[in-house]
């Protein structure tokens, strides 16, 4: 998932710097920011896009490194970086969690056991059937992650991972990988095969059938993918322009800022809810996808 | 009146993003007023309600999501 994700961006200043040297790109892009007016389409993409340099507190911009593995270039972006953050995050808080569990459970055993019972009471076993259980540990972590990543986009210098269409994409693959083992796993793989023509059907409709089948089994897991990275990005673009406003009408800014902050404020709580609403959607659709794949009918 | 050479697909975009928003606010919209007659006729059966509410709206959510993307793709794209 993270080589889909790198080799598929490319930073902002290396579409705008060219043939820039990636030091020299990282100067122009700092005094670029104090120098020159206030640009609020500027500013959002900085914000929302991927980039090679990485924002921490009190130190400032630093310029992540490019990995060179097996011929291939692979920079590391902030992106990857947050996802490392939360893949971190959720190791540690596992691990905590299940070395406590054994003795008694904490507060982060019971806080961890609701999730797990939530993934497998409400979604996973309502929507598979019996085997359901055996799917709990992959919609685990995707709901883990993606709840996560979304999360920490809105923390301050923290940045959207699921706001890029790559590491989406990555996952949409990711389940689109699940819903067909799934099925060859329950049936064998001609059976499965099979199902691409509902039983009943004529057979000279099979042709169209198989086309429409095929289609459709593309589209479920592009869908994940383009629903995850639009929610994402646009709660994220909507607070930027609220905020980017106070600076767009600077001569009243007095009469406009209370508003903008006010509003940009009631967007970010909205986002913390749609962070968790789209975490669940997605597990949640690809629980009901690997069901249709396992009763076809 | 001079144009800009991309003036006609920003045109293009912001309409077509307007036009997306009254698709899908009409379908949500409807789903939302009927799982509510649902939910006040049936007030025993209102997580399976939601639950399925929930899923068509994500689906419906998907469709007019493409089409916005296909808007941003009309500005992004230089010709």
């Amino acid at each position: 998932m993270t080589l889909f994700t790198l080799l598929l961006q490319e930073s902002p200043e290396a579409v705008h710097g060219g043939a820039a040297a990636a030091a020299g790109a990282q100067t122009a892009a700092a005094g670029h920011a104090a120098a020159e007016p206030f640009n609020a389409g500027d500013m959002i993409l900085e914000h929302i896009l991927n980039s090679r340099s990485l924002e921490i507190p009190f130190v400032g911009h630093v310029h992540l490194p490019t990995l060179h593995l097996f011929g291939w270039n692979l920079p590391i972006t902030k992106h990857v970086v947050m996802m490392w953050v939360v893949a971190l995050f959720l190791l540690a808080v596992g691990l905590l969690a299940a070395r406590v569990h054994r003795q008694s459970p904490g507060k982060v055993g019971h806080l961890i056991e609701m999730a797990i019972l939530f993934i497998r009471d409400e979604i996973a076993l309502p929507n598979i059937g019996e085997h359901g259980a055996r799917f709990v540990p992959y919609l685990l972590t995707t709901f883990l992650f993606i709840l996560f990543c979304n999360l920490l986009g809105l923390v301050p210098y923290g940045s959207t991972a699921t706001g890029n269409i790559s590491v989406t994409a990555g996952l949409a693959l990711m389940a689109f990988v699940m819903i067909q083992v799934a099925g060859v796993q329950e049936y064998g793989l001609v059976k499965h095969l099979k199902h691409l023509v509902p039983q009943g059907v004529p057979l000279w409709l099979a042709p169209i059938m198989i086309v429409v089948e095929i289609f459709g089994m593309l589209a479920k897991p592009f869908a994940l993918c383009i629903r995850l990275f639009a929610n994402m990005t646009g709660g994220h673009v909507v607070i930027l322009s609220l905020i980017g406003l106070i600076f767009i009408m600077k001569n009243i800014w007095f009469f406009v800022a209370p508003v903008s902050v006010g509003f940009a404020l009631f967007i970010n709580l909205l986002e913390l809810l749609v962070a968790f609403i789209q975490a669940y959607i997605f597990t949640m659709l690809t629980s009901l996808f690997i069901g249709m794949s396992v009763h076809p009918h | 009146m001079e144009l800009g050479p991309n003036a006609l697909a920003h045109l293009a975009a912001g309409i077509g993003a307007g036009l997306t928003v009254m698709g899908g606010a009409a379908g949500i919209g409807k789903l939302a007023a009927s799982a509510m007659d649902g939910t006040a006729r049936q007030p025993q059966s209102a997580n399976d309600i939601r639950t399925s509410m929930i899923i068509a709206a994500a689906l419906i959510e998907g469709v007019t999501l493409f089409a916005l993307v296909v808007c941003i793709l009309l500005v992004l794209l230089k010709s």
